[in-house]
């Protein structure tokens, strides 16, 4: 039979802890969950192939957030993340990560994955941040995902390739019960009960369309379409802070980062056409975003990455990293474009809008045991809630969510669940296989992402979200009624498609929620350009409630380590001033 | 409504000299994120089928034979 043919069928198994996502919290998820409780079943689920899915495909060329001993404390790291997040933060979660970070950079470091050591045998880190000094290069960080694969096998791990999990199962009392997915090659139901789930699915990076029009040529890897996010919302999780959506400052075109955070140690520096700096530090937060937004639409752009200043020795070993690890087609891209770093400048722009908690704060609600509000459901990486985790950040909370999921399955036996969902889910998931006549999936999705940059970009205008909001609705009438799907394989394009149509709803209902303006360039209201904190120094939750989307305040936990007055706005000092 | 094919130049070029599928080898199409490749049933090769890349490079980096080429999309060239 010929792959992507559609065959009927549908098969249930059980687990212990089912982990969703493959990429990189899940795999470390799996792993500690498995260590925890060898004889306990652990099945890790991928929609792609775990050997080579996510953020990471490729490796990662460094830490940007390590707290390492004698370079940074976590009290140093908890104060920069809860400053660079405008004062939103539980700490608890974040300094958690802070203190427990170090430990696992050295268990990576014994799964062969290298970090840049000085000539002392120390690890060098390096300083990117606007307070403190966390960046750690990974010279050889093309190794991640093969170390990685080889602790899971090692563990004897389950691994499902090349299934796409669509919905969340739960018990009439709301605990979870697992969950329903379907084979992207055959389009094969696989209904998969589980004591604790652990989502590890990524940021929603196909929300936004990028500027060169290619539907993949996306900031984040393309097959991250937000598929957790929108899971959690169907089963009434809590997410947080979906208005602080994630925009980058990438090469323009490439949609890649360029990577300040890798040269910028070097000596290179983000400059305007006329050569000059005009921001304070390169780390990615809102405040910085604006900037680099408002110096792009001065007149004194185009922005870019400058090198050609630097050593050719030392840009050779910059090149050396660009060009290999993380995203390496950014070589061929530069070399067809005919730029060299020695005599040309990187020509920058902002992405594509997006969630992700990885680089700003809009993820599925966790506390800091990576708990989300749903019962035996835990979430980790790009797509939880913890603000700028980053790679690290992925590790270390999905080490937390894996500890924690199998103590929960420890004390909890298989929830029941009312099997008519499953009939339900199947009629939903195969609806575009049974039609003759429709759209293509490529075609809803372009339209949705093409309205959520048209309406839903920053700056956020109410009578534009008004309107976006109306235009959706009437794309996604159109996603649920005439969309057509002839293969298994676009079958996998339309059920993202959906989640993407979701992402863009709650992106929407999030942003008009919130009337301020908070986090720079991430929710910038031109109806409520001030920020509030009187009536906004809160979290904002959004969640599914009998059926409609809701949003609610949530206080800001009281911090763990204090902050003074006078270092509250640090980050809204990124413009370098004029020199007197 | 009637579908239309839609021309594209794909992103990823497969050396069929190189192309060891029709001896098995299925490499690039269990490691790329978005599941674009397949091996043809009629030339035994590999190719991209659907032009949904991120140009991410496994299914280049892990090909035995080094048959396989990532190019960048033309949009975004």
């Amino acid at each position: 039979m010929a792959m992507d043919e559609i065959v009927d069928g549908l098969s249930e198994v059980s687990c212990d802890v089912l982990v969703i996502g493959g990429g990189t919290a899940g795999p470390m998820a799996a792993l500690k969950a498995k260590l925890k409780n060898p004889k306990a079943n652990v099945v890790l689920l991928e929609k792609a192939n775990v050997k080579r899915s996510g953020a990471i495909s490729m490796g990662m060329d460094g830490l940007n957030n390590a707290v390492i001993p004698g370079y940074a404390t976590p009290e140093q790291y908890t104060k920069e993340i809860t400053i660079a997040n405008d004062g939103i933060v539980d700490q608890k979660a974040v300094y958690k990560y802070a203190q427990n970070c170090f430990e696992i950079v050295e268990e990576l470091d014994s799964f062969g994955i290298r970090f840049l050591k000085n000539e002392n045998g120390d690890y060098a880190v390096k300083k990117v941040h606007h307070i403190g000094t966390y960046v750690l290069p990974m010279p050889n960080g093309d190794t991640v995902k093969k170390a990685l694969y080889r602790q899971l096998r090692r563990a004897r791990i389950l691994i499902s390739n090349r299934y796409m999990a669509t919905r969340l199962l739960k018990s009439a009392d709301g605990r979870i019960a697992g969950a329903i997915s379907v084979n992207t090659r055959t389009a094969e139901l696989l209904v998969i009960k589980a004591k604790a789930v652990i989502l590890c699915m990524g940021a929603a990076g196909r929300l936004g369309l990028p500027t060169s029009g290619y539907m993949f040529g996306t900031y984040e890897n393309a097959a991250n379409s937000g598929d957790g996010y929108a899971m959690a919302y169907h089963a009434g999780a809590a997410l947080a802070n979906l208005e602080c959506f994630q925009i980058n400052p990438l090469i323009k075109d490439y949609n890649g980062p360029a990577c300040a955070y890798v040269a910028g140690p070097f000596g290179a520096y983000t400059a305007n056409n006329e050569g000059s700096r005009f921001i304070e530090c390169d780390y990615w937060s809102g405040q910085m975003m604006l900037e680099f937004y408002n110096e792009l639409l001065s007149g004194k752009g185009p922005v870019f990455l400058q090198l050609k200043h630097l050593h050719p020795n030392t840009i050779q070993e910059i090149e050396s990293t660009l060009h290999k690890v993380e995203r390496p087609t950014r070589g061929l891209f530069q070399q067809g474009r005919g730029v060299d770093y020695r005599s040309e400048s990187i020509e920058m722009h902002i992405s594509e809008i997006g969630f992700c908690s990885g680089h700003s704060a809009s993820g599925v609600f966790v506390d800091d045991n990576a708990r989300t509000t749903v019962p035996g459901l835990y979430a980790a990486g790009d797509m939880a809630s913890v603000p700028h985790n980053y790679m690290l950040g992925a590790f270390t909370n999905g080490s937390v969510a894996g500890i924690d999921a199998m103590e929960f399955a420890e004390s909890h036996d298989f929830a029941d669940f009312d099997a008519g969902e499953i009939a339900i889910e199947r009629e939903r998931v195969l609806a575009p296989t049974k039609r003759e006549d429709g759209i293509p999936p490529n075609q809803i999705e372009y339209k949705t992402r093409r309205l959520v940059n048209d309406y839903l970009q920053p700056p956020k205008v109410t009578r534009k979200y008004e309107l976006g909001m109306r235009r959706l609705a009437e794309v996604r009438e159109d996603m649920q009624e005439r969309m057509i799907a002839r293969n298994a394989h676009e079958l996998l394009r339309a059920l993202e498609v959906q989640s993407i149509m979701d992402c863009a709803d709650m992106a929407a209902h999030a942003s008009l929620y919130r009337e301020e303006s908070r986090w720079g360039l991430y929710h910038l209201r031109t109806d409520f350009p001030e920020k509030d904190n009187e009536n906004w120094f809160c979290h904002t939750l959004l969640r599914k409630r009998n059926g409609v989307m809701t949003s609610e305040k949530r206080a800001v936990e009281p911090y763990v380590v204090p902050i003074a007055d006078d270092e509250k706005d640090l980050y809204d000092k990124q413009r370098i001033r004029a020199s007197a | 409504m009637p579908l239309a094919t839609y021309q594209t130049s794909v992103p990823v070029v497969v050396d069929e000299t190189k192309c060891i599928a029709d001896k098995g080898c299925t490499v690039c199409v269990d490691v790329c994120p978005l599941d674009v490749l397949r091996i043809s049933d009629m030339r035994g090769k590999a190719y991209m089928a659907y032009d949904e890349c991120w140009y991410c490079m496994p299914c280049e980096a892990d090909c035995p034979t080094g048959a396989v080429t990532v190019n960048i999309p033309y949009l975004l060239r």
